[in-house]
């Protein structure tokens, strides 16, 4: 299978032509919602609600706007948001991208905003369709992974099959990202060994130690009721299904939300803010996560389900694999790969790890994933604090 | 050698993870041991593959899930009543849905 991309002025290559439809306060969400709407395959909705600044959710949204996946960008505000839009636009249009922001009290309102929006879309997609694409190969992929509805089945099937899937990806020279440090309580020691030098050993542990703090302070762990109907116990237990979707490969280095991974390799992302616990838990359901690994990159997530998450994502396509093969009866329609037949004993690990391997080249190529084809655009960014990361943190 | 809808993880492991549901009454045999099971267990569910005494570390995957918090006999439902986390406790919705179901 060929796959082609779509180059971008940073080098990066996206394997979707996208326009991002991006409202900078909850007050802009609804123009926005009406913008994309006649052209909701290409025209995706993100965006940012929070009314108070915030150096997190201004990155993220940079990030988010010139995301390899992304040609074109409209953005939506309402005109008296502290997001400074002046500076989204300059990066985005520093980026090579066609961008235009539309400010709804300057423009007269709902109507003639959301006419105006749906104009520019009808434009910009027009002209996206009629850019040339490039060859890619899996080196030039970026994949992130995260688990959700997770069960006593994740463990044993989805997560290691997806780490299979790591295995050989990191080994073609592609970019993986495993993430939620708060699901990786009590792998410390095992994840640390696996760390390109001491010094990056040191930082993985430190990251899950502050999550462990982190959580200890709100309460409660990574861990949802429904983890514990599935035969879940504990967050350890949770976390060491979790952890198997890393794989085995050396840990090349540990990334905060936004950060690019430099060159091909595994990548921790820690997704725990840094200092006091301010503006609540780390990341209030899976598409946060999902929404930050797109923002280092990542075209496409892998997203292991015991339980059944239904979830994609606007900007970069969802892979679901059900580690459950009661659950993939039920919900086959939303699934794209049964791990389930891992716990039947009718595929064995590596069979499905090439599965996914074999889809994640699939979908760059232009297949559609179940989620994106159903018409999931699910997005969300909250506010967080983080520092940058230290020198040891990319040794590579 | 053990029940065909069970798996072992890890050789040292204090727990066996449930292949499919198996309801209450059933024989098993896990090691050498044959048992019947007190309650039905669903998919993904954990039953004890050895003794453990309250405070023992439950082992699965070959490492520690958190610890006993009363003695489990050999084929237990091993689960929130009988362990906990060495970490963060942990929330679970159980029983809302019969205080709440008319």
């Amino acid at each position: 299978m060929t796959m082609e991309g779509y180059l971008r002025q940073d080098g990066r290559k996206g394997i979707r032509n996208l326009v991002a439809v991006a409202y900078l306060v909850e007050c802009a969400h609804h123009v926005a919602r009406e913008i994309a709407l006649p052209n909701r395959e290409h025209a995706h909705v993100i965006g940012f609600p929070g009314c108070f600044p915030n150096e997190y959710a201004q990155s993220m949204m940079e990030r988010l706007c010139t995301h390899p996946n992304v040609g074109a960008v409209m953005i939506v505000s309402l005109g008296c948001e502290s997001f400074n839009r002046f500076k989204l636009e300059q990066f985005v249009r520093d980026s090579g991208r066609q961008v235009e922001t539309l400010v709804i009290q300057k423009t007269g309102g709902t109507r003639s905003a959301i006419a105006r929006g749906q104009a520019f879309v009808e434009r910009a997609v027009e002209a996206l369709s009629e850019e040339k694409t490039v060859p890619m190969v899996v080196a030039d992929l970026v994949i992130g992974t995260v688990c959700g509805g997770s069960d006593g089945t994740s463990g044993i099937s989805g997560n290691p099959a997806a780490g299979r899937a790591f295995d050989r990806l990191v080994s073609e020279g592609a970019t993986c990202i495993f993430e939620e440090t708060g699901e990786l309580i009590g792998c410390e020691d095992i994840m640390a060994a696996r760390a390109a030098t001491p010094e990056l050993a040191e930082e993985l542990r430190a990251s899950v130690e502050k999550a462990a703090q982190y959580y200890a302070t709100l309460g409660f762990g990574s861990f949802a009721a429904g983890n514990a109907d599935g035969g879940l116990s504990t967050i350890e237990e949770k976390s060491m299904g979790a952890y198997a979707k890393s794989g085995s490969s050396m840990i090349s280095g540990l990334i905060k939300p936004g950060d690019i991974p430099p060159t091909g390799g595994l990548y921790l992302m820690d997704v725990v803010p840094d200092g006091p616990v301010r503006f609540g838990f780390p990341n209030i359901s899976d598409n946060a996560e999902i929404v930050e690994m797109m923002a280092s990159g990542a075209h496409m997530t892998l997203f292991v389900t015991g339980r059944g998450s239904v979830v994609g994502s606007a900007l970069a396509p969802v892979i679901k694999v059900a580690a459950n093969p009661e659950m993939y009866g039920r919900l086959r329609e939303d699934m794209d790969v049964n791990a389930g037949q891992i716990i039947e004993g009718t595929a064995t690990l590596d069979q499905i790890g090439t599965e996914i391997y074999e889809l994640i080249v699939a979908v760059a190529g232009g297949t559609q994933t179940k989620s994106e084809d159903l018409g999931h655009r699910e997005f969300i960014l909250t506010y967080k604090s983080f520092e940058p990361i230290g020198p040891a943190c990319l040794p590579v | 050698m053990t029940d065909n809808r069970l798996i072992v993880l890890a050789p040292q492991d204090s727990v066996v993870v449930v292949r499919c549901g198996i309801s209450e009454g059933e024989t098993l045999i896990i090691g050498d041991v044959e048992v019947i099971l007190g309650v039905a267990v669903s998919m993904g569910h954990k039953l004890a593959l050895r003794a453990v005494e309250t405070g023992d570390a439950i082992l699965k995957y070959g490492v520690p899930i958190g610890s006993a918090t009363s003695d489990i006999s050999v084929g237990e439902h091993v689960h929130l009543h009988n362990m906990k986390s060495d970490y963060t406790p942990t929330y679970a919705l159980e029983g809302a849905q019969t205080e709440f179901e008319k």
